[in-house]
């Protein structure tokens, strides 16, 4: 028992707010629980937070890494999933039908336009040494304009079977279609740090790059890797997204859910400085960020002030993180550890 | 002359430490790594707290909580980093800082630096940046500015490291001096001919113990180095170090010709044969951690040529020099060696996964048994294999460092300072492990300060001094003797 | 004697100037280019005033901001506190009826409320500079939104005799086509501008505080060595960046008259980018306030002839991002030239990869 509870202490932090946002909503309303059943699919609390994380979900995978690794994070993360979904409505309209098959190859072009996008970045930051935050600064800034142009500066709508049931349910089956994709994702993801040293890599480059280089890795190769992967996940997400909307909207297609990526990484338990990360703390943290939203929205907080709140939250986290306040709890533990012994 | 003395018991890094300094007096603070003397300074200049002692200044028992008060009791401190700042002029870096005034009088501050430079004769001009001086020029307007600010007492840490002969001489020309206007020198330094040269009086501190005082002019330097270097007596007399066997001598391990690195290590060449230890002497700043670094590629490689088992071979990066059986234990262990958050268990599987490569991760289970396995044959002292490697002690996260090179396929192990910061009991075990794994047949370099721990342990010395190499003992020649002469002298008794 | 020596190295500039002549000269040359290329517009003196009159929020901000990344830091939330400010002075007059000299005041309040917290969680508690005001520069839209979504119009008629009020200049003008003598006008605005220039280029170049700045965006533990107080130096800086967002608002609404959710959206950007333009290097430690307006006239200029020259508006955003990353890499070319050192890419310490070990 103490070895399952030691594995999971650093979920402690994802964990106990969504207890509490459970606890805030049944205040509102006991009903929080209640499923219901709509055209053959399954809707209520708890299923609409599942299927509306389902993008904040595997972008938090990619910036759990990106952070880790580079000790930074990539706030282009919305940019890169409007450019790469961009791509896909382009390929899937031009080529008149939306077959299975244009579909997909949509799908794998805007992967690759994702991964394009994620070296841009990846270069900036490995070798160049730019801060990632500020590497990923041209992308947030240009990136949507480069996706309205490739739209035609309009707002294509993408109407057609296929996408509605990627964007909703495929008759037959009961849970959103988005949320088995991101299932899907997080069990491929699963698969990939099991058979691959990826998590050894990027715990030892985020720790201690020198010692890294020592030992053999190359640190600029890891941290490269990983704005690659995020790239993708981008693409995945703005794919999702996109299937969802039915259009393209370039200017507000997951517009600042680079704020929510952050926030769920680090509600997840990592630390954004970098080392070790937990995938699993991340997901739960982005389910919670999503359930703190519309728990917000429930409460009938204005979607302005939202925002409010979370830069609230985040500096708040910032702050606790913070090497300044980290000494001063330190000091004050000792001060009583030693009180105590006295 | 009165006496200006301090004397202070102290912290683990200082341990019952007496100095004393007086007016008018250049006094040398020596010491290798980790022996002290940066501590003492900063417990004199307030940025360290002491734990025991007693500071007097002119008699007057002081306590500084801080460098500015330090600075305003007339201690003044000139790092071996330039403390000044680049983009502004020579005028702004000697006054900044200084006063209260809310509006800068430029001409009068210029003018007050134009005397200030003319009277100490330094080749600057008020008005330039500073970052067109040249270092020693700077080197001299962070003195100037101390020297304005009245201090009586003048800290110089390291300040000849990156000077010329002639601005070495310059340097000692301001000194000089500021003597004869009765301030007391600091001078910490490692160059043994600028300490004959300049001081009167020098203090030996050793793994932070008070080794002594002297006057300059009665300690020959063949003395002064061993007692920098010499070491305590241990119950080491059952070590008896492997001496490489004859057939096993031929065509050497590794080889290295005209090797350079841009961590200014000039082409030397090396050479390491089966089952044989190799250390390298020498006083700080020699360069023996910089040569092995670049046999490691752990900087960057800027010339020569290597060889391993007579073939040519490439090592540029450290994976090169990790592929080939080459093995690096650094000097800061914990800036390059310990992964800090990351358990006992992946520290020592580390390297050996990298060997094997990105798709091919160890199962939990495979990585708990190498673990184990080494946990138990090195002694390693730690709760769990899964417990982080920071809360370890220094002695045993060294042991997990060795650990994790001798899990890979070791040829060639470079050890450098593997002792130093650690308990006796854990350093006469590396000493033997050093000689039982060159029994087993691997090549080891052995780099230690102490120089009996490396007379112990290795068949072949290669003395170094000012990052060169100055000469190579062997068999009878290897002893303490004539070691500390070679490094004194660049040549055998 | 030694300092005869050292004069020959008397005339040398210091880089702060130097830079401050390229961004001048370059601005010279762009608009001798302009008025080549579109003699129509840019012979006339209006023009030039006009440059001013309608891009005085843009060049305030860049005060703040210069003296900001010359202590080494940076602050992205001034474009999103100016809006703010806009909006809430645009509330304040129009529906709780205040008076001009209440909403100067809050504009100035709100302005360093912001700049007060940014300088506290950045000089005391050590936390990096792009993320805290980042969350800052969401703060401040999300403010914005809540407080009034729709734009409103200020109709009060002291704020549109204010919002009105030009300042001829009789002897300078230019002829229309029906050939009209009309003078050139100044609004409020290009005059507050002017004063907040001598203000802040003096309280660099004289000040013990401004020279502190430099030192600590030179070297900030040597600074701090020398007896600085480097935090409160910072703590400053940002306080000093809130203000002059927050007149930029206050200039804002002046001259536009009217609160809305857009205003100054990206200003940051922009200004950043007169602020490297005008000669302050991203790392601190060098710049010139007399630099920000240039620079961000320079910016205006080069905007200008890229929508005369017919390029569409959403290029323009990437063009000037484009032209930004070229003048940073001229800019250490240039410095490392005169320093004969290896070429490397200034990057500031907020920039940079922080932290234990580098790659």
């Amino acid at each position: 028992m103490r070895k399952l509870m030691k594995n999971v202490s650093h979920l402690v932090l994802p964990i106990s707010v969504m207890v509490l946002l459970i606890i805030i909503n049944l205040v509102k309303g006991a009903d929080y629980f209640t499923i219901t059943m709509i055209n053959g699919a399954l809707y209520g609390n708890i299923p609409n937070i599942l299927f509306g994380a389902s993008e904040l979900v595997i972008l938090s995978i990619g910036m759990t890494l990106v952070t880790a690794a580079s000790r930074g994070q990539d706030i282009s993360i919305g940019e890169s999933a409007t450019i790469s979904s961009a791509v896909f409505v382009w390929f899937v309209l031009r080529s008149g039908e939306a077959t299975p098959v244009t579909i997909i190859v949509g799908f794998l072009l805007s992967c690759v336009v994702g991964l394009g996008l994620g070296a841009f970045n990846g270069i900036l930051v490995s070798i160049f040494k730019v801060q990632p935050m500020v590497a990923s600064l041209i992308l947030f800034t240009g990136g949507r304009s480069i996706a309205f142009m490739i739209d035609g500066k309009l707002s294509p709508i993408l109407a057609n079977d296929i996408s509605n049931r990627i964007g909703t349910v495929i008759p037959g089956i009961p849970i959103q279609t988005p949320v088995i994709l991101t299932v899907v994702f997080i069990a491929l993801f699963a698969v990939l740090l099991k058979t691959t040293t990826l998590r050894l890599y990027v715990e030892t480059v985020g720790i201690n790059p020198n010692a890294a280089r020592l030992n053999g890795i190359n640190p600029k190769k890891v941290i490269f890797l990983t704005f690659l992967i995020m790239g993708f996940c981008s693409a995945v997400a703005g794919f999702i997204a996109v299937n969802k909307a039915g259009r393209h909207d370039s200017v507000n297609l997951l517009k600042n859910i680079m704020m929510d990526a952050i926030l769920a990484v680090a509600i997840g338990g990592n630390s954004l400085g970098g080392g070790t990360f937990s995938i699993t703390g991340s997901i739960i943290g982005a389910y919670t960020i999503e359930m703190l939203n519309r728990t917000l929205l429930r409460l009938e907080i204005e979607p302005a002030m939202i925002k409010v709140f979370k830069a609230i939250f985040i500096v708040i986290l910032m702050v606790v993180a913070s090497p300044v306040v980290r000494d001063f709890i330190k000091k004050v533990l000792d001060r009583n550890r030693t009180r105590k012994e006295e | 002359m009165k006496d200006i003395s301090k004397s202070f018991p102290g912290v683990k890094a200082l341990d019952g430490v007496d100095f004393k300094l007086r007016e008018g007096e250049i006094h040398a603070l020596m010491g290798e790594n980790g022996a002290g003397k940066s501590t003492l300074i900063k417990v004199i200049t307030g940025v360290y707290e002491k734990d025991a002692g007693l500071i007097t200044l002119h008699g007057k028992p002081i306590h500084f909580r801080s460098p500015q008060e330090a600075q305003n009791n007339g201690i003044g401190t000139v790092y071996q980093e330039i403390m000044l700042c680049p983009n502004l002029t020579v005028a702004e870096n000697m006054f900044i800082g200084r006063s209260h005034a809310p509006i800068v009088n430029w001409k009068e501050m210029n003018e007050k630096a134009a005397r200030l430079l003319d009277s100490l004769g330094i080749p600057a001009s008020p008005i330039q940046e500073l970052s067109t001086c040249s270092i020693a020029v700077q080197q001299m307007i962070a003195i100037a500015r101390a020297v304005d600010m009245d201090c009586r007492i003048l800290i110089l840490d390291e300040p000849t490291s990156s000077l010329d002969e002639d601005e070495v001489q310059k340097l000692f020309e301001l000194m000089r001096a500021l003597k004869a206007q009765g301030v007391g020198i600091i001078f910490i330094t490692h160059f043994l001919e600028q300490v004959y040269e300049i001081s009167d009086r020098i203090t030996v501190l050793r793994n932070g113990k008070l080794i002594g005082e002297y006057k300059t002019s009665s300690l020959p330097q063949i003395e002064l180095i061993s007692k920098m270097l010499g070491s305590e007596l241990e119950d080491i007399s059952t070590i008896r170090k492997h001496e490489p066997v004859a057939s096993d001598a031929g065509i050497p391990v590794f080889e290295a010709v005209g090797l350079s690195s841009a961590a200014g290590v000039r082409p030397f060449d090396f050479t390491i044969h089966k089952g044989e230890v190799n250390g390298f002497a020498g006083l700080l700043g020699s360069g023996r951690s910089e040569s092995v670094r670049a046999i490691f590629a752990a900087d960057k490689v800027t010339g020569g040529e290597v060889r391993i088992h007579g073939k040519r071979v490439k090592i540029k990066t450290p994976l090169h020099a990790i592929k080939h059986g080459i093995g690096y234990l650094p000097e800061d262990r914990k800036g390059d060696g310990i992964i800090e958050d990351l358990s006992v268990r992946d520290n020592i599987i580390l390297t050996l996964q990298v060997l094997k490569g990105l798709f091919k991760p160890f199962s939990l289970k495979e990585a708990e048994k190498f673990a184990e396995e080494y946990i138990k044959k090195l002694n390693i002292k730690t709760p769990t294999s899964n417990t982080p490697i920071r809360s370890l002690s220094g002695g045993n996260q060294q042991k997990v460092i060795l650990a994790r090179w001798l899990l890979t396929n070791l040829e060639y192990l470079i050890l450098d300072e593997p002792t130093r910061g650690i308990d006796v009991g854990t350093k006469v075990e590396i000493q033997k492990l050093v000689i039982r794994l060159a029994s087993g047949g691997m090549s080891l370099t052995f780099i230690s300060s102490e120089i009996d721990e490396m007379l112990r342990t290795c068949s072949r010395l290669i003395v170094m001094k000012d990052r060169e190499i100055v000469g190579e003992l062997r068999g009878t020649d290897l002893t303490e003797n004539d070691v500390m002469h070679m490094i004194a002298q660049g040549g055998k008794s | 004697m030694a300092s005869e020596k050292a004069i020959k190295q008397k005339a040398r500039l210091s880089n702060s100037n130097l830079l401050f002549l390229i961004a001048s000269v370059i601005f010279v040359l762009m608009y001798l280019f302009a008025i080549i290329s579109y003699p129509g517009s840019f012979l006339q003196f209006q023009t030039f005033f006009d440059l001013f009159n309608l891009n005085a929020p843009l060049i305030i901000m860049t005060f703040g901001l210069c003296i900001v990344m010359i202590g080494g830091g940076i602050d992205i939330s001034i474009g999103s506190v100016c809006g703010l400010v806009t909006m809430a002075c645009a509330v304040y007059l129009e529906k709780r009826s205040g008076s001009i000299a209440g909403a100067i005041f809050l504009s100035m309040g709100i302005g360093i409320v912001f700049g007060i917290l940014h300088g506290y969680l950045i000089a005391y508690l050590e936390i990096q500079p792009f993320i805290i005001t980042l969350s800052g520069l969401f703060l401040a839209q999300g403010l914005l939104t809540t407080l009034h979504k729709d734009p409103l119009n200020v109709t009060m008629p002291a704020f549109v005799n204010l919002r009105d009020f030009n300042i001829v200049i009789t002897w300078l003008g230019t002829r229309n086509r029906l050939g009209v003598f009309i003078p050139c006008q100044i609004k409020p605005g290009t005059i507050i501008v002017a004063v907040l220039l001598v203000i802040f280029a003096s309280l660099m170049k004289w000040s013990r505080f401004g020279r502190n700045v430099y030192a600590v965006g030179g070297n900030s533990h040597s600074a701090m060595m020398l007896g600085i107080n480097v935090k409160r130096t910072k703590f400053i800086t940002y306080v000093i960046s809130g203000l002059t967002a927050g007149i930029a608002g206050f200039v804002y609404i002046m001259t536009t008259g009217a609160g809305n959710i857009g205003n100054a959206a990206g200003a940051e950007m922009k200004a950043i980018a007169s602020a490297i333009m005008g000669g302050t290097l991203l790392n601190g430690g060098v710049g010139n306030l007399l630099g920000a307006p240039i620079g961000t006239l320079t910016l205006l200029v080069i905007n200008e002839l890229i929508r005369a020259a017919g390029v569409q508006s959403n290029f323009q955003a990437i063009v000037s991002g484009l032209l930004l990353y070229l003048f940073i890499i001229l800019q250490s070319i240039i410095m490392s030239l005169r320093d004969r050192k290896r070429f490397t890419v200034a990057l500031p310490p907020w920039l940079r990869l922080s932290g234990k070990g580098q790659a």
